[in-house]
C-alpha cells in the first residue's frame, strides 16, 4: 500500500543518510530488517489514529530540536541505595561514569560489543520481542531505534541480583539526539530490579526489550525528569512467562514532550503484569503521553495499569491504554485506570481506554477520570492551619499515591514521593 | 474571646439569605449552645466562622479577641485559636493521620512564630491523647478518616482540637451519628479541654449531648437569628416541648 505522501515525506526526510552501525553479520541483517520495516510502515504523522493527541512531528524531524539544560539542586535520585551504576551522558556510554559491570547473578555487556559477536540470546531477543509488537498496531520509532541505536547494554539475570542495575542517563549538550537500546533477559527463576533516572537528551529514542522466563521476576522503576525542553519517545517490550511478574513503574517530571509506550505480551499462564506512572506537568511546555497495550495469550493472569497525572498551567496529558484479551485467556482479571487532576481551566488530559475481549471467563474491568482539587478536602485541612498551597500539595500527593504503592520496594516509593513533593513545593 | 454582632450572611451563588442579623458574645472559659430547628442557620454560622467559602457576608461582624476574622483566610483563623469539629469529617485518602495531623500542628505553630514540635515528642503527645479518646495505633496510621465509622471520626475530631489546642472550639452537631457509648467517650474528650481560657460553642439539636457538656447559656436559633437566651433550663424546655411554644412566644 502507498503511503500518504505527508507520511512518506516524513519517512524519506528522516532516513535520508542515516548511519546505521555495522557489527556482527547477524546484527546488520537485524538492522537492515528493521530500516526496511520503517520505510514500509511509515514513521508517524499527526494523522495517524494512534498519534491522535501527540504530534510526533519533532520526534521524526531529521534534527533534534535543542534543549537547554535544566540545572536544580537536586542531588541524584536513588543515591542511597546499593546499585550497579551505569552511565549514559547524551546517550553515549561512560565507563569512567560508571561502576564495574558486574553484580552476583548478572552477565553485563555493553551493546555495541554484543553486536560484534553472535551471543545467542541476544541475537534471539534484539528487535525481535520489538518486531512481534508491531502488530497489531504500529510502532515505527521503535523499529527506527533498533535500526539505529548506537549504544545501550545486553544484561542477562540468571539469578537473584545482588543488587539493583541503575542506568542513568545524563543530559549534558543541549543538541545531543540520543538512540539507546537495552535487551533484558531474565532465565527462569531469577530476579532483578531495573532502575532509570535521568533526563537523558535533548532528544531521547529508548527501546528496552525485556524477556522474563517461567517464574521470573522484573522490576522496573524509572524517574525521567528535569529539562523542560527535552524530547523522548521510549517504548517498552516485554514479554513474560508462566508464574512470571513484570512490574514497571515511572515517573515524570517536566517535558516538552514525552510518549513512554509499554507493549506487554503475556504467553504463560499464573502471570502477572503490573504498569503504573505518574508525572506533574506545569505549563504549555509539558506533554506526556502514556501508550500501553496489554495482551493476554494465557490462563489465570493478571494486568493491571495504573497512570495519574497532575497537570496545571496549560499542561497536556494523554493516556492510550488497551488490554487485549484473546481466545482462550480465561480467568484473566485486567484492570485500568487513568486518572487526572487538573489544577486549572487551561490544562486538558486525553484519554483512551479500550478492552478487546475474545474470551468468556474474564474479569475486566477500566475507568478513566479527569478532576479538580476536591474544595471540600482543601478547606478541611486549611480550617485546621494547613496553608493554602500546603493543602493543595498534600491533595496532590494523595491523587497520586494509589500509583506510587505500585513500587513494591517502598525505600524507592518513599524516595520518589520526597521527589514529588519537592516539585509540588517548587511549583506553588 | 468570640463577639458576633449583627452578623448577616447570604448564599453566593443564590439570593438566599441564611443569617439575618446574629448578635452572640461569648467569654473566655464559657460553654454556650446553640439549638434550633433545621434550617435555622446553625451550620452556615459555624462554616461562617471558620472560613468556608459559597456565602456573603452582608453585614455584622465577627471578632476572636479582638481581631476581624470574616477577612482572614481560613488558615489563618484556625493559627489565631478558631476550630471547628465538622459535623461531617471529610475523607482524605492517601493523607496519613499522623501525617496530616503533625502538617497542622506544626503549620500553627509556625504561623505563630514558635518552634516546630520535633518527631519524638509530636509522636508522644499524640499517643497518649489518643489513648484517651480510644484511638487506636491502626486509626492514627490510616488515612484521614477513610474507613473511619461515624464515632471514630468524631473521636478523630476532638483528638484533633486535643492536639491543636485552639481558644475557639466550635462544635457542629458533634452528636450526630454516635450511639450513647460514642458520644460519651467524645463528650469527656471535649470535658477534658475545658478550661479557663478556653471557650466552646456546641451546636446541636438535642438536649442529650448537653447532660455531658454542660453549657453556661443556652440559645435558641430561628430563620437567621437568635431568638432566646438562657441558662441550661432552656436546653430542657426544648427537649420537653419541641420548638413550637419559644417559636410562637418571639413572633
Amino acid at each position: 500500500m502507498a503511503l500518504a505522501k505527508l507520511k512518506m515525506d516524513t519517512t524519506d526526510a528522516r532516513l535520508a543518510g542515516v548511519v546505521v552501525p555495522e557489527g556482527a553479520a547477524w546484527s546488520n541483517d537485524v538492522r537492515a530488517d528493521a530500516l526496511s520495516r520503517v520505510s514500509q510502515m511509515g514513521l508517524p504523522t499527526k494523522r495517524d489514529e494512534y498519534w491522535k493527541y501527540t504530534d510526533p512531528a519533532s520526534l521524526t524531524a531529521p534534527v533534534a530540536p535543542k534543549a537547554s539544560l535544566f540545572i536544580n539542586d537536586e542531588g541524584p535520585l536513588f543515591d542511597a541505595v546499593d546499585r550497579v551504576r551505569i552511565v549514559f551522558v547524551d546517550g553515549v556510554f561512560d565507563a569512567d561514569a560508571s561502576d564495574d559491570l558486574v553484580a552476583e547473578g548478572v552477565e553485563i555487556t555493553r551493546l555495541a560489543d554484543a553486536m560484534q559477536t553472535d551471543i545467542h540470546w541476544v541475537k534471539d531477543l534484539y528487535g525481535v520481542l520489538e518486531k512481534r509488537g508491531q502488530t497489531p498496531v504500529a510502532r515505527p520509532l521503535a523499529a527506527l531505534n533498533t535500526a539505529l541505536a548506537t549504544d545501550g547494554v545486553v544484561i542477562r539475570v540468571t539469578g537473584k541480583a545482588a543488587k539493583p542495575i541503575n542506568f542513568i542517563y545524563l543530559h549534558k549538550d543541549e543538541t545531543s539526539d540520543a538512540a539507546l537500546h537495552n535487551v533484558i533477559k531474565v532465565e527462569a527463576g531469577a530476579e532483578m530490579t531495573l532502575l532509570e533516572t535521568g533526563p537523558a537528551a535533548a532528544r531521547f529514542s529508548k527501546t528496552l526489550e525485556v524477556d522474563v522466563a517461567d517464574d521470573g521476576a522484573f522490576h522496573h522503576v524509572r524517574a525521567q525528569g528535569r529539562d523542560h525542553e527535552r524530547r523522548a519517545v521510549t517504548h517498552c517490550f516485554a514479554r513474560i512467562g508462566t508464574r512470571s511478574t513484570f512490574k514497571s513503574f515511572t515517573l515524570t517530571f517536566n517535558g516538552v514532550l514525552t510518549r513512554n509506550e509499554c507493549i506487554i505480551e503475556i504467553i504463560g499462564d499464573d502471570a502477572v503484569a503490573h504498569v503504573a506512572g505518574a508525572c506533574v506537568g506545569d505549563g504549555r511546555d509539558f506533554h506526556h503521553d502514556d501508550t500501553v497495550f496489554v495482551t493476554h495469550d494465557s490462563l489465570n493472569c493478571e494486568s493491571r495499569q495504573v497512570f495519574k497525572k497532575v497537570l496545571r498551567n496549560g499542561a497536556t496529558g494523554v493516556f492510550q491504554g488497551k488490554i487485549l484479551v484473546k481466545a482462550g485467556a480465561q480467568k484473566t482479571d485486567g484492570y485500568q485506570i487513568s486518572q487526572s487532576l487538573l489544577l486549572d481551566d487551561d490544562s486538558q488530559f486525553l484519554a483512551k481506554p479500550e478492552l478487546e475481549i475474545y474470551a468468556d471467563d474474564v474479569a475486566c474491568s477500566h475507568g478513566s477520570t479527569s478532576g479538580a482539587i476536591d474544595e471540600t478536602a482543601l478547606f478541611y485541612l486549611r480550617s485546621r492551619g494547613v496553608s493554602h498551597d500546603e493543602a493543595r500539595n498534600l491533595l496532590t500527593l494523595s491523587f497520586l499515591a494509589e500509583s506510587l504503592e505500585e513500587i513494591e520496594d517502598d525505600g524507592l516509593a518513599d524516595e520518589l514521593r520526597d521527589r514529588l513533593e519537592a516539585w509540588l513545593a517548587r511549583h506553588s | 474571646m468570640l463577639e458576633i454582632k449583627g452578623l448577616q450572611v447570604k448564599l453566593e451563588e443564590e439570593d438566599k439569605q441564611i443569617l439575618k442579623g446574629v448578635d452572640l458574645k461569648i467569654e473566655p472559659g464559657t460553654v454556650h449552645a446553640i439549638m434550633g430547628p433545621n434550617g435555622s442557620g446553625k451550620s452556615t454560622l459555624s462554616y461562617v466562622l471558620s472560613g468556608k467559602g459559597g456565602y456573603e457576608v452582608t453585614g455584622g461582624s465577627a471578632e476572636l479577641e479582638g481581631q476581624d476574622l470574616l477577612e482572614m483566610e481560613p488558615e489563618d483563623r484556625a493559627a489565631l485559636g478558631l476550630f471547628l469539629a465538622f459535623q461531617y469529617p471529610v475523607e482524605i485518602p492517601g493523607v496519613g493521620n499522623m501525617t496530616f495531623l503533625r502538617t497542622a500542628v506544626n503549620a500553627q505553630r509556625k504561623a505563630r512564630g514558635e518552634e516546630e514540635l520535633s518527631a519524638g515528642d509530636f509522636l508522644k503527645e499524640v499517643r497518649a491523647k489518643a489513648k484517651s479518646l480510644k484511638i487506636d495505633a491502626e486509626m492514627l496510621k490510616r488515612p484521614v478518616n477513610v474507613g473511619f465509622s461515624g464515632g471514630e471520626k468524631k473521636r478523630n475530631e476532638i483528638l484533633q482540637m486535643a492536639m491543636l489546642e485552639p481558644k475557639m472550639c466550635i462544635l457542629d452537631e458533634t452528636d450526630s451519628g454516635l450511639d450513647v457509648d460514642a458520644m460519651k467517650l467524645v463528650s469527656e474528650g471535649v470535658n477534658a479541654l475545658r478550661s479557663e481560657g478556653r471557650s466552646f460553642l456546641v451546636i446541636t439539636h438535642y438536649q442529650r449531648l448537653l447532660d455531658h457538656i454542660k453549657p453556661d447559656i443556652v440559645h435558641i436559633m430561628a430563620d437567621g437569628r437568635i431568638i432566646k437566651s438562657g441558662g441550661p433550663e432552656l436546653a430542657l424546655e426544648v427537649e420537653n416541648n419541641g420548638y413550637a411554644d419559644i417559636l410562637a412566644e418571639v413572633a
